[in-house]
């Protein structure tokens, strides 16, 4: 039983690793908390419902085309709100405040065209079949979650730290004046950016999607207090930080549900967050930077 | 009163109270960005008012002269803990704590019994009058009008613009911004308790995310020159969707589009009138 | 000594802006910090006034230890500073930026506020005639009404060295006063921190300009690299070897050198 939670933890924790670790990407080099972000992961979601519901595709087809969908919805808003805050070098305010109202039209606006209520998936997508290892049930959608963020996790570390695309990403993140000068495309890297971020945050949504069966348009808001989590205490643009940190969320809120009371999973992240404001701002694991005011 | 003028406010009555109540909210988000910061926690402060509040009333029986000033105390509690530790630091952890305050607390309404779930609590009497409202409303006004033409005004000023400047000149950064954190707590308090005692329900989902971005629309489209601007603000924004009954639906959207069309085009708002505070 | 500091060092990740340095500011005088781009200067500047936590050392103001106090704390204790690159209050007018200066100055509480007290009344009446003294003293009271964005990059300056000795500071910290200014400006420039020092304040500046330097200062010490490679008059920095290597680089030192 403990087990099973502890994998069940593990795999939900996997989404959210997923899930923050755009975000923390995003602020790591873009310097800016963008709000929007969890709209990305509301439209994955529903990208790869219309593409199962509508166009009867497998979910293996759909689940990339929805990420790579979401990854240019971030493309056009971050060139819409952000490009032009950025070249004023506007204080951080401007772009909390600009990303904050477009986030709240943008769900509006899925709300009224797609209705509030919960969607799910086409039965056919998932069986629903589990397999049993030594006693603990792991259902299809669980490996699909598992396999999902595997591949994401090392493709991202990969272009991160072997290509040049990955190399002018960094430059960018600990210069960006400097980067422009060293000829790196400082505007292309920031669309790039945002496309990989976009897209991890669609894959999360479409995966939490079928973890739970259930999808609706604020559900990246809900989402957004597990990311806020994830990225303080794994600290602000750290990569590595993210991953721990969305697996030991996971964990935590499913213990928590499973053996303290199932009402207390939102509570839990946010005493969490609160938590390590008080100790440790800097992040549990970080030695990324935290700049004071 | 003239006949008309009673039929009038009978009608809308509602709108009457909803004026009164947003031009609070408004002030409880005005004095946050008059510091340079961004807490969107103003929601999250009303409801915790308003559900404080309804339970005195409800179950401690406590008389509504006691349960209004005493709406606060849970409010500023929260931004106590909440602000003490973010705002020593740069002002992404602020905004996050407070959205993160928002959703959190929308679950535990909801999920907790004392607080009715679901159909959140209701039978609360309407013991706010429409003079208690705008009675309170002007002294907000006037005392931040006030505060903001002494030397407290200049500091707050001084620390949107340049908190490096402001501190080396011996403004209490820090003091300053847990401060107006709070007096934003004490308005949206208050603004929930009178907001509960006139609607007679409140409900969880009445202080989430949503009505937490619509109160920081309401400021920037009024300007936050003077305290005046973000009234201003809550009321043209508060009577248009009682005018255009198409945009109820919308309102979301136009609350959105409002703060992105504010931040890029219209930095100081619609009345970018500001205070002098060159003393007395 | 109306400052003291020993040991002073900062370290960012793989880099020492300032190292273990020492210093010593008489009062009344006017002491310079120079230095090649890099060396410090400005690092030391954010030490001194509570903008960046030092390291490790520690730092006296007229025999007070305030390593540890924050930058308004600093202020309070008589401390008050311009910056190099100008930090006024743009969306201000040029007296309201002067009035935020005498910020440590102000006692009212808030009943005397809200109410209008005559204290308070009092109050704001003298911090408004101590702000027009300080925009005259730099020259710029006849532009008190005018939106501080509207002035012209000295007056901008000007405006920042007013903010700070509305403070009436016992030390007063110039981080490149005279960058951008023409000739005629700085020498106006000169004559005002003279001024300043004569009405009792302490100076400590940073600048480039070294005739303004050698004509102003009492003592002038020397940084490079994050270190105090020397410290003398004026007169004794312009002959030593190790200053002119700083600024020149060695072979150019060696090559005067040989032709001296």
């Amino acid at each position: 039983m403990f087990a099973q939670q502890i994998v069940n933890g593990v795999l939900l924790g996997a989404t959210y690793a997923l899930f923050a670790l755009g975000f923390t990407l995003m602020f790591g080099v873009l310097r800016v908390v963008n709000l929007v972000y969890g709209f990305y992961f509301s439209a994955g979601a529903f990208m790869a419902l219309g593409l199962t519901r509508g166009f009867g595709l497998p979910i293996w087809l759909a689940l990339p085309l929805a990420a790579v969908g979401s990854g240019l919805v971030a493309v056009v808003i971050d060139a819409l709100l952000l490009t032009r805050l950025r070249r004023v070098n506007a204080p951080e305010l401007a772009s909390l405040m600009v990303t904050l109202g477009a986030v709240l039209a943008l769900y509006s606006a899925m709300t009224v065209a797609l209705g509030p209520d919960i969607r799910r998936f086409p039965p056919q997508v998932l069986s629903g079949q589990a397999v049993e290892l030594a006693g603990i049930r792991i259902t299809d959608a669980q490996i699909l979650i598992l396999a999902v963020t595997a591949v994401l996790v090392g493709g991202l570390v990969a272009l991160m730290r072997l290509s040049r695309l990955g190399l002018a990403i960094r430059a960018m993140a600990e210069r960006p004046d400097a980067a422009g000068l060293m000829g790196i495309d400082t505007g292309r890297a920031a669309a790039l950016v945002s496309f990989l971020s976009g897209s991890l945050a669609g894959a999360g949504g479409v995966l939490i999607g079928l973890n739970f069966n259930a999808i609706q348009p604020y559900m990246g808001e809900a989402m957004m207090l597990r990311g806020f989590v994830v990225i303080i205490v794994g600290g602000m643009g750290d990569i590595g930080g993210a991953v721990i940190a969305g697996l030991l969320l996971g964990v935590v809120e499913v213990l928590t549900a499973g053996y303290v009371a199932s009402d207390l999973k939102e509570a839990v992240a946010f005493a969490i967050l609160v938590i390590v404001l008080w100790t440790r701002p800097q992040g549990l694991f970080g030695r990324a930077q935290v700049r004071r005011a | 009163m003239p006949a008309w003028l009673d039929d009038l406010l009978w009608t809308y009555q509602n709108v009457v109270y909803a004026l009164g109540i947003n031009g609070l909210l408004a002030l409880s988000m005005y004095v946050v960005l008059a510091v340079g910061q961004l807490s969107l926690g103003q929601a999250a402060f009303m409801g915790l008012g308003a559900y404080s509040s309804a339970l005195m009333t409800l179950k401690l029986k406590l008389p509504f002269f006691a349960v209004l000033p005493l709406s606060c105390v849970v409010p500023v509690l929260f931004a106590l803990a909440i602000g003490a530790p973010t705002l020593r630091l740069s002002g992404i952890y602020l905004a996050i704590a407070t959205i993160g305050l928002g959703e959190v607390l929308r679950a535990v309404y909801l999920n907790v019994g004392l607080f009715g779930g679901a159909l959140g609590l209701s039978g609360i009497p309407n013991r706010a009058e429409t003079w208690m409202i705008y009675g309170l409303l002007g002294l907000a006004v006037l005392v931040l009008f006030l505060v903001g033409r002494s030397g407290v005004g200049r500091a707050m000023e001084a620390m949107r613009e340049d908190e490096t400047a402001a501190e080396v000149m011996g403004v209490n950064v820090r003091r300053y911004k847990l401060g107006a954190l709070v007096a934003s707590a004490v308005l949206a308090g208050i603004a929930g308790c009178l907001n509960a005692h006139v609607s007679s329900f409140i409900g969880p989902n009445e202080y989430g995310f949503e009505p937490a971005v619509t109160i920081l629309s309401y400021v920037l489209l009024g300007g936050i020159g003077s305290p005046v601007g973000p009234v201003v603000g809550a009321w043209v924004l508060t009577l248009l969707p009682e005018l255009l009954r198409g945009l109820a639906d919308l309102r979301g959207v136009v609350s959105g589009l409002i703060i992105v069309v504010a931040v890029l085009f219209l930095p100081n708002g619609l009345l970018p009138w500001r205070m002098r505070r060159r003393g007395a | 000594m109306m400052l003291e500091i020993a040991g002073l060092t900062r370290r960012y990740a793989g880099l020492v802006a300032v190292d273990g340095v020492d210093l010593a500011v008489a009062p009344g005088s006017v002491h310079a910090v120079i230095g090649p781009n890099g060396a410090g200067k400005t690092t030391l500047f954010n030490l001194i006034s509570g903008v960046v936590a030092p390291s490790e050392g520690r730092i006296v103001l007229a025999g007070q230890d305030i390593t540890a106090l924050p930058a308004h704390a600093r202020a309070r204790l008589g401390m008050a500073r311009t910056f190099q690159n100008i930090r006024i209050f743009a969306a201000m007018t040029v007296l309201e930026n002067v009035l935020t200066g005498l910020h440590v100055r102000l006692r009212a509480g808030p009943l005397g506020i809200v109410a209008r007290l005559p204290g308070f009344r009092r109050e704001e009446r003298a911090a408004a005639a101590r702000a027009r003294v300080a925009l005259d003293m730099v020259g710029l009271g006849p532009r008190a009404e005018d939106r501080a964005s509207a002035l012209s990059y000295g007056d901008q300056r000007r405006l920042e060295i007013a903010r700070a000795i509305a403070q009436d500071p016992r030390l007063l910290l110039l981080d490149e006063p005279a960058a951008g200014m023409n000739p005629a400006e700085t020498e106006a420039l000169g004559a005002l921190v003279r001024r300043i020092r004569d009405l009792g304040t302490t100076v400590l500046l940073v600048e480039h300009d070294m005739g303004f330097v050698m004509d102003l200062s009492d003592r002038v010490t020397v940084l490079n690299f994050g270190r105090r490679i020397f410290e003398g008059t004026p007169h004794e920095v312009r002959g030593e070897p190790a200053v002119i290597e700083a600024y020149l680089g060695a072979k150019v030192a060696a090559r005067l050198a040989r032709r001296a």
